[in-house]
């Protein structure tokens, strides 16, 4: 059984907002039937532009209807340019949080408010480029991008959870990977603070821990690391590494593009002297 | 609130009849039936009785009766007990509707190298027969086959399947989990090598399974260590649970018959009311190769979760076959192999009585889930257009 909220179990059992607005301004449809849910939005505005009347129809789980009641009450009254600013993760948060495998019910909402305004605004209903990464879920490359980028998701899973793509036949799961990569790879550069020398040497550490000890020592290899000074690391190398001609490579292609990957892009790396 | 549980596939209430025969074996009788003195050795004597009333309830010899920790447990034993004593063979025959005791143990065997036949089933959930005779090649180590179906209580013909198998050398398991109890087996009658069953589908506690081994068949222990079960299974035994189960056997042999004609009454009852009663619904899986407590029902245009919760208001226990409901993205393995659509799929619903229940709960049932059914269609965005059309027909 999942563990829902009090307030998810309530907006399911009491959902506000059921049905469909008589001349709307904006509708949307998102979601399929063979998905498993799918929600229908509409709403119309009052005379100042603000949203005066929201509602939808929902087949799916007791977690999308409520997000779908969850999203009609938090977007009347506000102005377009607000609604457009809700996050998938305020629709959880509104309903005092929703289980990671029911995020993309949130996700959901996000998506048919989304192309509600569009529709208003007489947008296309598909982003002009994205292409199809899910085959199973009908999910694009842009919306993987979005829920990436917008909740921090560093694996395939909790891509599935968010946005259900790779939750089928698990083709794309690679194509998945490399978005996250991609997504994650752009957020970097903002994502790097000035380090403390001991934050800086933990991170080496804890990098060269997890991943690039195990497959030094994959070929019998070791590395230790002796100092940090600025941003030249020193280490050296043991095992078969210690007399491996191409240490110096694997130094310099792998230890290197790691450590500056996953520490800090101004790392150098030396072996120690003999 | 009165709860209305009708979801026995799941698991059973332990009988009262079965758990007064357990309790005296937790602290009073607490002794290792292994042991020399009488203190153990009366324990013993009680899981000898119990040995002898499991083995009447499937028509067995006590000596073909192994107790293990649960049915997967037993599951997992028979097919690498298979793979051990042939190992030049290399190839597994089973279905694609098995549980996952089963399912995945074979997707793991996959990763190690054998080859895995999984049969396909046809719309009403049974076996192409034919295609099952044309899956058994000479490197066929083992076929394993459910009983019955866990999701649909469909029936597999597995006493004509094992027939098949022996007349090509094949040694053959059968996961009966959901069928013992429920429909007579008589082993003396069939030639199935190895069957698994599990305690807590038939009243008995969980965590204590079955595995018979036909005398005769060649067998490799799964859980290697001490003497018990006769080299067969190590570990100390679970004696309570194994009395316990010893129990519910004899009952069960006691109801067949109400389990064949009261419950089926009752299943029957609520299966023609809701059909009645709720417009675009029908039952998956063949009606009559079924067992007698199991409905697979698919309301159209509705999510499972949605009416388990709602179910739940009124303190009714089913489950569904829904995504969102199977732990992953995509309904029931076992509604997709049967190709049951999408949009039938995700609103399944599975009843299974036991003979604990009564007239008045089924009653209840067919009372409280078509308001339920038409409130979560009134939310559905398909459900409109659908009802339209069929008015207008």
């Amino acid at each position: 059984m999942w563990e829902y909220t009090d307030k998810v179990r309530e907006h399911f059992l009491n959902p506000r907002n059921v049905g469909e607005v008589e001349n709307p301004d904006g509708v949307a449809e998102v979601g399929s039937i063979a998905c498993g849910d799918a929600l229908k939005l509409s709403f119309k505005l009052d005379e100042n532009k603000r949203i005066q009347e929201a509602k939808f129809k929902t087949f799916g789980c007791a977690s999308a209807i409520a997000s779908s009641s969850a999203l009609t009450e938090m977007i009347k009254g506000m102005t377009l340019e607000e609604a457009q600013k809700v996050t998938n993760q305020d629709i959880a948060a509104f309903l005092g949080g929703l289980p990671e495998e029911k995020m993309h019910c949130s996700v959901m909402g996000k998506e048919a408010l989304e192309k509600a305004i569009e529709n208003y605004q007489g947008a296309p209903a598909k982003e002009p480029g994205a292409k199809i990464v899910c085959e199973c879920f009908g999910v694009t490359d842009r919306e993987i991008e979005r829920a990436v980028r917008e909740n921090n998701l560093t694996t395939v899973e909790d891509v599935t959870n968010y946005t259900k793509a790779g939750g089928g036949c698990g083709n794309c799961h690679d194509a998945i990977r490399q978005i996250i990569e991609r997504v994650r790879a752009e957020a970097k550069p903002a994502a790097t603070p000035k380090m403390t020398n001991i934050q800086k040497i933990r991170m080496i550490e804890e990098a060269l821990e997890r991943e690039i000890r195990p497959s030094l020592k994959h070929d019998g290899g070791d590395i230790e690391l002796i100092d940090v000074v600025g941003n030249r690391v020193i280490v050296a190398v043991r095992g078969a590494c210690a007399v491996c001609k191409a240490s110096d490579i694997t130094l310099k292609h792998f230890v290197e593009a790691k450590l500056r990957d996953l520490v800090s892009p101004d790392l150098i790396i030396e072996e120690v002297a003999p | 609130m009165k709860i209305v549980y009708l979801d026995n596939n799941a698991t059973t209430q332990v009988a009262s009849e079965v758990l007064e025969a357990m309790l005296p074996y937790f602290h009073e009788y607490y002794g290792n039936p292994s042991s020399m003195h009488s203190f153990g050795g009366q324990v013993a004597r009680r899981i000898r009785e119990a040995r002898e009333q499991v083995a009447a309830l499937i028509g067995a010899t006590p000596d073909e009766i192994i107790f293990t920790s649960c049915g997967t447990e037993s599951d997992n034993a028979a097919i690498r007990s298979a793979l051990a004593t042939y190992p030049e063979r290399r190839r597994i025959v089973t279905s694609r509707v098995e549980h996952p005791a089963v399912k995945s143990l074979c997707a793991n065997l996959a990763g190690q190298g054998y080859r895995i036949t999984e049969l396909p089933v046809e719309k009403n959930g049974l076996l192409d027969m034919e295609q099952f005779v044309g899956s058994l090649t000479p490197d066929t180590a083992v076929v394993s086959l459910m009983w019955a179906n866990n999701e649909t209580g469909v029936l597999f013909p597995v006493e004509k399947a094992a027939d098949l198998s022996h007349e090509r050398g094949i040694p053959f398991h059968t996961d009966a989990v959901q069928s013992t109890g429920k429909i007579p087996i008589d082993m003396k009658k069939n030639m199935i090598d190895m069957l698994s069953f599990s305690g807590h589908k038939l009243h008995a506690p969980k965590g204590i399974g079955v595995l018979y081994v036909r005398k005769g068949t060649r067998f490799s222990p799964f859980l290697i260590g001490g003497h018990q079960e006769k080299g067969r299974r190590g570990g100390t035994e679970n004696t309570p649970s194994i009395i316990g189960l010893g129990k519910a056997c004899e009952l069960a042999a006691r109801h067949l018959d109400t389990e064949s004609s009261a419950v089926t009454r009752l299943r029957d009852r609520l299966e023609e009311a809701l059909l009645a009663r709720i417009p675009q619904s029908r039952v998956n899986g063949d009606i009559l190769q079924r067992l007698p407590n199991t409905t697979n029902i698919s309301f159209e245009f509705v999510e499972g979760e949605g009416i388990l919760l709602l179910m739940n208001e009124y303190g009714i226990c089913a489950s569904s076959g829904s995504a969102c409901t199977s732990g992953s993205l995509q309904p029931s393995h076992v509604l997709r192999a049967m190709g049951v659509p999408f949009t039938m799929a995700h609103g399944s619903i599975r009843f299974s009585l036991s003979i604990y229940n009564t007239e008045e709960e089924i009653d209840f049932v067919i009372e409280k889930l078509p308001p339920i059914i038409e409130r979560l269609r009134s939310m559905s965005p398909y459900w409109t257009s659908v009802a339209q059309a069929c008015a207008s027909v």
